[in-house]
């Protein structure tokens, strides 16, 4: 398995210069060097060399990608791609061009997005499996057709729609938690409420529908026509057969997401005036971060791919037939 | 429904932790009930920040910078303008816009020199001075702030100047720091600061402008820009027109003369900087902790800033040290009666601690302003029509639902024009000929900037004249006030020439009926937009509606802000629409905009129609040097008669703001201007207190209700589920 793993760390190297390389031209596909320097000190008086200046005190005064005026290796280490890119490999994410620590803020800002993603996983999770389950005890019944069509209702609706209905209901209407906000400690909770709520109801349409599939395809299996054959009850049959194997797959699925959930919830983070890493990365692209969306764009492959490796370890552990080589 | 006890926070929590989770539901019906008899479950307000008088309101961009010497966003403006002090500030309630000493002892003494540095003598004027001197006197006696930087041993060195690495392993904000001091503002604190606008290294915004008048700042930023190692604190290094003469007196010689200098000392540009911030903050390690002067901020102002998480909240509290100011005694009429006068002469400030949370998106924003739990807002485009009506004769009101509330509207226009402009440098709109100026003409008489007011502002704004706002000497109002080739005089007010005029004018030019009489062509003109999103997309159909008036065809071409400013600087654009908001209340600064120097393809300046008229820049130079008075306006007419004839930008519109305020924020006077005006609020926390209590009762029958559906509907399934558990046992 180690063999594996080192494999696929090797295979990792040139996705992440891909991605990277990829963003890079995005990026400065829209945007020059000299305008991200002029978005930066301000329209009003801004002169050329102090364009100069910043771009300088910035990495931004090199070519883009190859270096003419550059001998050998040099035409393409002493570009701005090379300088910004390669730090990036140890994680040394350097500063934002506004000046601030971009490690120390994703340090800080993924708690509040932790703080979120989780409990609408866990929750989610298990209301989506529970329903999910009853679904499939009554299958092919009325109580099952009204329930996949209210999960393809569920999953039609927009994600906005949720947020802003939620806070309407909940928070204007009822005044039962604040609309939006947060705040530190124990404080924090009551801001939770709301949008972990409305992730979990977002995500009950498409979880509780897949989750369904995959018990319909175990309870179909011959293993569990044994078990019935032995006499064993339905709710037996379920919970100790059908929800172990069915486990496999939602738990694998559950892996890959897992490394994502510190990179927060765009929406749902820019609603309810969450600090997290979602609103962190809008918010570098709203004012041409170049550096942070570079960060966030690297940190989000590496954990994608971190995602992926411990889905494939995770295979090995729920069914031991599978071996990495 | 286990997470909803902790709603009712923070006694809940407490409660929930000694109960134990046995007795969980019988705590949660209970506190559903007792919720009912009061308490606010949906306060987004921190525990922490609730005693003392304290303001709550919301803020939706992040500031960038605290630091005076980069700082330039109205944002950025609104946090640091309670905290720093520069020399001089507007006065909060007269109109028009008055200079008033702050953090000066009185206004500054200007002194008139030759090139020797000799006053001249009396009765030379005052344009022929080779050098202009401002000596500014600073009152003694004011203290910093409590800060680390000024922290003390009691050898009387510095605490925390010469920290290793491992000092700052348990550091993350200033407030880690456990030791604080102060000392008394000095003149040489303002030196200091100019000499930060003039490093490189600080990237002050303005440092391009400030060198072409202060004398030695030119010599000063190119002796920084090529010499190797000089130190942040630049104590060391001096600056040939600027110099403390005194503890308490410094001065600023300028180049020849700039009357409008003296409104740069209102800007936070020049507020103090104690040299002791840059040593703490320079020292290394607390970069990477973002322990800088651009987050943190030290001033001698009447706050402090306690928080500094923009991506949260920022809270500013009351300056301990702050020596505390008395209220205006007078005002504009109309104060009296709208009780702005009520606090005359009571010490300053009376807000203990303002919250300011990030909120980005309106809905949240206004909703929670309705709740009460911000105290003032700006109405949005989608909650207006909830805020405000329209009278039978066009005035401006509240919507009953407001006035139930209590809530307050105060207006105030903008210093602020956002214009249509003309490339000058295009062929066929630009030129100063007599064909494109009357294609000009028709076009700003076809735009109808009071049906784009009325649509896309709610009527937000008021038609421009000419590029000075309201309010800015040098307008005339009445008849002599208008456009007299886009308006006429009628009935007592400004009416917008007919469409047949405009056509008249396109055929003189020869443009009749849209097309272009030499070559036979239609006469296809071209708009750059920024953007061109759902919101853009109405705006850009009305635009060409107006242009259809005249059978122009308008091509739309949209582009992103950073390439429609490099089209701007190439001069390679045709028709756009930009905006400038005033640095300071004098006709200069709008003025400018148009001057023939400043023309935005040779020198990137602000000029953006590189409009160039020898006349009117002859006149500038005349009037930019000159004292508000009859002369200064008679030559101010004479450039608008200029401008209005040749018709370089189509005039736009003047913004209008709309402020909400509840019944319980005293001092609310809008100001577009200067940005110190949390001194002068104060809140009647009771009055709030009892409104908030009975705006805010959590409605829980739904709750109970809800539960009881879920209830009904899982009962059924587990009936079923149990009936044919019993027929497979059968």
């Amino acid at each position: 398995m180690i063999a594996y793993i080192i494999r696929r760390a090797l295979y990792a190297i040139p996705i992440l210069i891909g991605v990277n390389l990829l963003t890079f031209m995005l990026f400065f596909v829209v945007n020059s060097p000299e305008e991200v320097a002029r978005l930066h000190l301000g329209d009003k008086y801004t002169t050329q060399e102090q364009v100069e200046a910043w771009k300088q005190e910035h990495g931004y005064d090199k070519p883009l990608l190859y270096n003419p005026e550059a001998a050998g290796l040099d035409s393409l280490t002493d570009t701005i791609f090379y300088t910004k890119s390669v730090r990036l490999f140890v994680f040394d994410f350097g500063n934002s061009d506004s000046g601030r620590n971009i490690g120390h803020d994703i340090r800080q800002r993924m708690w509040p997005s932790l703080a979120i993603a989780v409990p609408s996983l866990i929750l989610g999770l298990l209301l989506n499996a529970t329903l999910a389950l009853m679904l499939a005890f009554f299958r092919a019944s009325y109580l099952d057709v009204g329930g996949v069509v209210l999960c393809v209702i569920l999953m039609s609706v927009s994600s906005l729609f949720y947020i802003i209905g939620g806070q309407y209901l909940v928070g204007k209407l009822l005044q039962l938690v604040p609309i939006s906000g947060y705040d530190t400690g124990y404080e924090a909770v009551k801001f939770l409420i709301l949008p972990v709520i409305i992730s979990v109801i977002y995500g009950i349409g498409s979880g509780t529908r897949w989750y369904r599939t995959l018990f319909l395809e175990e309870i179909s299996k011959d293993y569990v026509r044994t078990a019935r054959a032995k006499g064993l009850s339905e709710q037996w049959v379920l919970f100790r057969h059908v929800l172990r194997n069915a486990l496999i797959p939602i738990l694998t699925g559950v892996v890959v997401i897992l490394p994502l959930l510190f990179m927060g919830s765009l929406i749902t983070e820019s609603f309810f005036g969450i600090p997290g890493l979602g609103s962190y990365t809008i918010d570098a692209i709203q004012r041409q971060d170049f550096s942070i969306v570079r960060a966030m764009v690297f940190l989000g492959t590496v954990l994608y791919i971190l995602g992926l490796l411990l889905t494939d370890i995770s295979y090995t552990l729920a069914d031991p037939r599978i071996r990495l080589r | 429904m286990n997470s909803i006890h902790f709603i009712t926070n923070p006694t809940p929590v407490r409660f929930i932790r000694r109960c134990g989770p046995s007795r969980l539901w019988g705590s949660v019906a209970a506190l559903v009930l007792l919720a009912g008899c009061g308490d606010s479950w949906n306060d987004p307000r921190g525990e922490n920040l609730g005693s003392g008088s304290v303001l709550y309101a919301s803020f939706s961009d992040r500031p960038q910078f605290m630091d005076p010497a980069r700082s330039y966003t109205t944002t950025s403006y609104s946090f640091i303008q309670q905290i720093y002090e520069p020399p001089l500030a507007y006065h909060y309630l007269k109109r028009p816009y008055e200079l008033m000493p702050l953090s000066a002892a009185r206004m500054p003494e200007v002194l008139y020199l030759d090139e020797e540095g000799n006053e001249l003598p009396p009765g030379v004027p005052a344009e022929e001075a080779a050098y202009t001197e401002y000596r500014v006197d600073i009152k003694p006696g004011i203290l910093y702030q409590p800060h680390p930087a000024l922290a003390r041993r009691e050898d009387g060195s510095y605490r925390y100047h010469d920290l290793a690495e491992a000092d700052l392993e348990s550091v993350n904000a200033l407030a880690d720091f456990t030791q604080t001091g102060s000392r008394e503002l000095v003149a040489e604190d303002f030196v200091y600061q100019i000499k930060r606008l003039a490093d490189p290294r600080r990237h002050c915004p303005i440092a391009g402008i400030i060198a072409e008048y202060v004398e030695g700042f030119a010599e000063f930023q190119a002796h920084i820009q090529n010499t190797e190692g000089v130190p942040m604190d630049l104590r060391g290094l001096s600056m040939s027109g600027v110099e403390p003469l005194s503890r308490y007196r410094y001065r600023v010689r300028l180049k020849g003369t700039y009357p409008q200098f003296i409104y740069w000392l209102a800007m936070p540009f020049f507020a103090p900087m104690p040299w002791e911030a840059d040593v703490f903050h320079e020292q290394p390690g607390m970069a990477q902790r973002n322990l800088t002067l651009h987050w943190y901020a030290i001033g001698t102002g009447p706050y402090m800033l306690t928080e500094n998480n923009p991506n949260l909240r920022m809270v500013l509290e009351r300056n301990p040290n702050f020596r505390g100011q008395p209220y205006p005694d007078e005002g504009e009429p109309g104060d009296e009666r709208q009780g702005f006068l009520d606090d005359r002469g009571r010490t300053m400030p009376f807000i203990d601690r303002a919250v300011f949370s990030l909120e980005k998106e309106s809905i949240p924003r206004w909703s929670k302003f309705l709740q009460g739990y911000y105290d003032l807002s700006g109405i949005g485009s989608d909650s207006f029509d909830q805020a405000i009506e329209y009278g039978g004769g066009g005035e401006v009101g509240l919507t009953d639902a407001m006035e139930e509330k209590g809530i307050v509207l105060r207006t105030a226009v903008d210093l602020t024009v956002f214009y249509m402009g003309f490339n000058m440098l295009d062929p066929v709109v630009g030129g100063y000929g007599e064909r494109s100026r009357l294609l000009r003409r028709a076009i700003s008489i076809a735009v109808d900037y009071e049906e784009n007011i009325s649509i896309f502002t709610n009527g937000r704004g008021i038609p421009a004249q000419g590029p000075l706002p309201p309010q800015i000497f040098g307008v005339r109002e009445g008849e002599a006030g208008i456009n007299p080739y886009v308006y006429r005089w009628e009935d007592g007010k400004a009416v917008r020439r007919n469409i047949e005029e405009a056509r008249e004018l396109m055929r003189r030019a020869g443009y009749q009926n849209g097309i272009d009489q030499e070559t036979g062509k239609p006469l296809v003109l071209y708009f750059e937009a920024v953007g061109a999103g759902p919101d853009a997309k109405a705006s850009l159909n009305w635009l060409r509606k107006q242009f259809a008036k005249l059978d122009i065809q308008l091509v739309i071409r949209a582009t992103d802000y950073n390439r429609f400013r490099a089209k701007m600087r190439k001069g390679t654009g045709q028709i756009f629409q930009w905006g400038w908001h005033a640095d300071y209340p004098d006709p200069e600064n709008f003025l400018f905009l148009l001057y023939g120097p400043n023309a935005q393809v040779d020198t990137n300046g602000p000029n953006s129609a590189n409009y160039k008229n020898p006349e009117y820049d002859a006149l500038f130079s005349q009037m930019k040097n000159i004292p508000n008075g009859e002369r200064r306006q008679q030559i101010i007419d004479r450039m608008m008669e200029i401008l209005r004839r040749d018709a370089p930008w189509s005039w736009g519109l003047h913004p209008v703001s709309y402020i909400l305020s509840h019944q319980w924020v005293h001092n609310n006077k809008p100001t577009t201007m200067s940005y110190n005006t949390l001194k002068y609020r104060r809140i009647d926390t009771e009055s709030r207190a009892a409104a908030l209590q009975d705006w805010n009762r959590p409605t829980v029958w739904p709750l109970w209700a809800g539960l009881g559906v879920l209830v009904l509907l899982i009962l059924p399934a587990l009936i079923g589920f149990l009936r044919r558990e019993r027929e497979r046992g059968r």
